[in-house]
């Protein structure tokens, strides 16, 4: 069987799985095309997101562990460019933030001028201290009342600066933008050290952009979330009025309601997809090029390819910010489909870790395996749940009905993943390190 | 009198809880920087491992004040803490058997170490979630206070109060007599000699016959001991969640790479630098201000630089500028 | 003849899979004696001595230590058999005392170590001076000399050194051969490889020659430093 041939069975094989858990409710299928198209959509998210990791591991050998944050920032971009504007939220203190903002930005650039143009010495440290307090009483001065302005704008339904009412599918660029920009700061400061610098730096990041999303709730409400974000399609109750729709649905003897939200459902599928094919697209370009080549080169012998002449931090700068860029993408993707942005809601597991098991299984370096692993394992991760239900329940099934034991096993069955995820990506690490589709 | 005051509130607010918080950080960042040194990775299972170890602590502790078994005024804790510690070897023994091992024999890279223990990492994770579960666990009993703030200002007539934490107490004394007993093992035993010398020069090591598989045995038992008394130091003084073991590595690590990976005197002053900086960077400095300042220019605001969710930033502030500016560390680190 | 007491016997080999650095190259060190390898950049004198200690694969001829054949050991079992080993590049514990260095020399001995410690101080005076000192702090000699002692440590049974003197200073550079002279007469045959072939060869009783990895001249280091040819190709004349 060609290697071709084989790795086309496995695409129809998770293919299968879909289909099957839209037609059948046997053992962990659920038999509705509804989850069957969830499964998919965010399988195609995932599959982006693994893209841009592999592009930044498989390719250049980077250990980023802040995908989570990258992701974040997505969302972010879709309520900051796609939400409508907070009326009286710019008059109130959003010119006043976006001041503040210039100028704590102003304040670090003064810094930075100082430390590289000053001579070392007891003056130097003076002035840059002055400067560095100086410029934060100045910033917090005239941002701490802007933001208490915006904030008390009708707290229980605003409260925050609002989008700026673009269409939804400028922001997912514009969440490539903001994963790209906080990218090209960490990358300049970890990358050309050694490889766990950027690791631990990244898993930073992603923690600080985290807890900016949830405690700064001018930018985007905070924890209170933000609800009802526009959609590149017609909403589901828009349709169930239109009677054009309703005709075609009725034609095919389909539920209106049903069939509305397959859909919404398809549409986002469609959409992703192009999204997908495109990326990927430009990824194998990436690979094939000589600008791929030459990744691979400085990832396997960096000593080589800088004798060469190559410069590898600024090689590495590059495809850390491209993948991240990715993430950010597929998070601002998230977003749209989610239809709300809940800060809450991101952890390190299911952002960060699951997209590495994604990448390692499905075949690091290689960019179909990175899809292949990304549909996969979000399937797999979805049903890993009534999986180890199940397990539990045959366990716990000779025990007595009010024990005690039981009953800790039967709530404890959701930390399962952590230790499932764990175990497949040491088992694949250790007995089949290059995945699914291995690089060429 | 007012400047008394400001005193008792800055020791109160700021010095105590920074000294204990940074004598269980510097405990857990010798821990990262051990593994680094000898084992030439950084360790991401870190504070998962200190999680298990205080998990395994709770569940004795919990069991010996079923049984009525504790400690007087001091927490029952410390006793079942050498059960922790051997749970913790355990586990560390076990993990490197079964996983470590094999890449060490490989000769893999350093960043094919960092992405296994992240694998580790997650497997501690849901066996911790698992056994105990995700909340937050109380476990500290015995006396509260060692000096309570109420008795403080009994004791001086300061309008102050000055509260002494037991947790707070004990954290500093383990911490002092444990980094003491590490010092004295690394440089004064063959082991601990040994072990200097594999992280120093490990051809050089293998040459004179030092067996590098006991070295990384006892690194790894070492670590065990040492992650478990901080997880558990930390568990007292605050509360144990398995998440915020999770989130303590940012700090831990800062520690470390601040102070220079791989030297232990640095993963001390490290852990120091990153508590002081956390607390201070986070604490209100309205109460001391108003105590110092005449009564007209007394602040409105609580003068508190960075909100308390913004901690974690610091830490990350600070790494970020090492990593800028030294990347081998204040003391000297074995790499960048 | 009778067999000298370490004999790298028509060795062939070379790193992992690598090629075949190493051609049918015989090196031996005889008791009480000290031989030198020489030969020009790139000959594969280090490589010949490391394959001596087990360090790469050798693939043709043998290793024997006392007439007993160690071609299959690895380099830490030789140690243990009574060969100590001064590599070229980081052969200290730059962050260990000196004394510490000299007790991790020791490591695999169980008897006391004192005694030992004491005659390797009483040979090199200097470190008994700097004894509570990083060896890192020490200069290029000082440190050779806490390399050299530490390989002594194990109360070896034939002592190898892979360019004792590269980077030091010629005076030190005297310094050094008169210690390894005196490390000689305490009765431990010496093996050693060397950049600065004529001051080696004056010291050496026996000499090997090294051309790509083959044995071009053998003889004892006076027959050497006379024979025209090496004169010619190695020595400047």
């Amino acid at each position: 069987m060609s290697e071709t041939v084989k790795h086309s069975l496995m695409f129809a094989f998770v293919g299968l799985l879909i289909i099957l858990d839209g037609t059948t409710s046997y053992g962990i299928f659920s038999g509705t095309w509804n989850s069957a198209l969830g499964i998919l959509n965010m399988g195609l998210v995932s599959a982006i997101m693994a893209l841009g990791v592999n592009l930044q591991w498989g390719f250049a050998g980077l250990f980023n562990i802040g995908i989570m944050g990258f992701t974040a920032l997505g969302g972010l971009a879709v309520v900051l460019v796609t939400s409508a504007p907070t009326p009286g939220a710019w008059s109130e203190g959003g010119i006043g933030i976006i001041m503040a903002l210039v100028l704590g930005a102003m304040t670090v650039v003064a810094a930075v001028m100082i430390t590289k143009k000053m001579p070392p010495g007891k003056k130097r440290m003076l002035i840059l201290g002055a400067v560095l307090i100086g410029g934060f009483f100045a910033y917090r001065a005239i941002f701490d009342p802007a933001v208490s302005g915006v904030e008390a704008i009708n707290p229980a339904l605003l409260g925050s600066l609002g989008g700026l009412g673009l269409p939804v599918l400028l922001a997912w660029p514009a969440g490539g933008l903001l994963a790209a920009g906080a990218a090209w700061l960490i990358g300049k400061t970890a990358l050309g050290l050694r490889s766990d610098y950027l690791a631990i730096a990244t898993l930073g990041i992603a923690e600080i952009i985290i807890a900016v999303m949830k405690n700064e709730d001018w930018l985007a409400r905070g924890v209170k979330n933000v609800v009802g974000l526009p959609r590149p399609m017609r909403k589901e109750i828009v349709l169930q009025e239109d009677p054009g729709f309703l005709e075609t649905v009725a034609s095919l003897g389909l539920d209106p309601v049903t069939a509305s939200t397959l859909y919404v459902k398809i549409s986002y599928s469609l959409l992703f997809t192009a999204v997908l094919l495109a990326l990927l697209w430009m990824a194998q370009m990436g690979l094939k090029s000589p600008w791929g080549r030459m990744m691979r080169a400085i990832r396997d012998n960096e000593v080589a390819a800088e004798a060469m002449g190559k410069d590898v931090t600024r090689r590495h700068l590059q495809i850390f910010v491209l993948g991240s860029a990715i993430c950010g993408i597929a998070g601002a993707m998230m977003t749209t489909l989610d239809g709300q942005l809940t800060p809450g809601t991101y952890n390190p597991l299911r952002f960060t870790f699951l997209i590495w098991v994604m990448v390692v299984v499905g075949g690091s370096g290689n960019n179909f395996g990175s899809v292949l692993g990304g549909i996969f394992i979000w399937f797999f991760w979805i049903k890993v749940e009534p999986m180890g239900a199940g397990l539990i329940n045959i366990i716990t099934s000779g025990m007595a009905e009010d024990s005690a034991l039981k009953a800790h096993l039967l709530e404890s069955t959701a930390h399962m993943r952590l230790f499932t995820m764990g175990l497949i990506l040491l088992l694949v690490l250790r007995f089949s390190p290059r995945g699914l589709i291995p690089e060429k | 009198m007012d400047f008394l005051n400001a005193i008792v509130a800055l020791t109160n607010y700021v010095m105590i809880p920074a000294v204990a918080y940074g004598s269980q950080l510097a405990l857990g960042a010798l821990g990262v920087t051990l593994i680094y040194g000898v084992l030439r990775f950084s360790n991401f299972a870190h504070g998962d491992t200190m999680a298990f170890g205080t998990m395994v602590t709770i569940l004795v502790t919990w069991w010996m004040q079923s049984m009525g078994i504790n400690f007087g005024v001091l927490p029952t804790a410390l006793l079942a803490l050498p059960f922790g510690i051997l749970g913790s070897m355990g586990l560390l023994l076990f993990t490197d058997r079964v996983v470590y091992k094999f890449y060490r024999e490989q000769k893999a890279k350093p960043v094919i170490f960092v992405m296994v223990s992240l694998g580790v990492m997650f497997m501690m994770n849901g066996l911790v979630r698992f056994i105990i579960g995700p909340g937050d666990q109380r476990f500290s009993d015995g006396e509260r206070f060692i000096i309570s703030a109420r008795d403080f200002k009994a004791m001086t007539g300061l309008r102050e109060g000055l509260a002494f934490k037991t947790s707070q107490g004990i954290t500093v004394i383990t911490a002092v007599v444990v980094v003491i007993a590490l010092f004295w093992f690394l440089n004064r035993t063959r082991t601990g000699k040994s072990m200097r010398a594999y992280s120093d020069n490990e051809d050089l090591a293998l040459l004179s016959g030092i067996n590098p598989e006991r070295v990384v045995m006892y690194t790894w038992m070492i670590v065990a001991g040492l992650a478990t008394i901080a997880g558990v130091l930390y568990g007292l003084d605050k509360s144990f969640k398995p998440f915020t073991y999770f989130q303590l590595l940012l700090p831990i690590f800062a520690s470390a790479i601040v102070g220079g990976l791989g030297n232990p005197l640095g993963a001390i002053a490290g852990g120091f630098i990153i508590a002081f900086s956390e607390v201070s960077i986070t604490y209100a400095w309205k109460k001391v201000l108003g105590y110092l300042m005449p009564e007209n220019l007394q602040p409105d605001s609580l003068v508190q630089l960075l909100s308390t969710d913004y901690k974690y930033a610091v830490s990350f502030g600070i790494l970020l500028i090492v990593l800028l500016f030294k990347p081998t560390g204040l003391f000297k680190g074995k790499s960048v | 003849m009778s067999e000298p007491y370490l004999i790298g016997d028509c060795m062939t080999g070379g790193y992992g899979k690598g090629p075949d650095i190493l051609h049918d190259c015989t090196i031996a060190v005889n008791r009480g004696e000290i031989a030198v390898i020489v030969g020009p950049n790139g000959a594969g004198k280090s490589t010949a001595m490391k394959a001596v200690f087990g360090m790469l694969n050798v693939r043709g001829g043998s290793v024997r230590l006392d007439g007993e054949d160690i071609t299959a050991l690895s380099p830490q079992d030789r140690v243990i058999k009574g060969m100590g080993f001064v590599p070229q590049n980081q052969n200290i514990f730059t962050s260990l005392t000196v004394e510490e260095n000299l007790e991790m020399g020791a490591f695999i001995r169980t008897d006391d170590i004192r005694e030992t410690m004491e005659q390797i101080y009483h040979l090199f005076p200097i470190l008994k001076d700097k004894r509570y000192q990083a060896a890192g702090e020490l200069s290029g000699g000082q440190r050779q000399q806490v390399a050299v002692g530490r390989a002594l440590m194990t109360q070896p049974k034939v002592l190898m050194l892979d360019e004792p003197t590269a980077g030091v200073s010629p005076i030190v550079m005297d310094e050094l051969f008169d210690r390894i002279i005196e490390v000689a007469r305490t009765g431990i045959p010496i093996l050693m490889v060397e950049q600065n072939a004529r001051q080696a060869l004056e010291i050496a009783d026996k000499g090997y020659v090294l051309v790509q990895g083959r044995n071009a001249f053998t003889g004892t280091g006076k027959e050497l430093l006379a024979d025209p040819e090496v004169r010619k190709s190695f020595l400047g004349g």
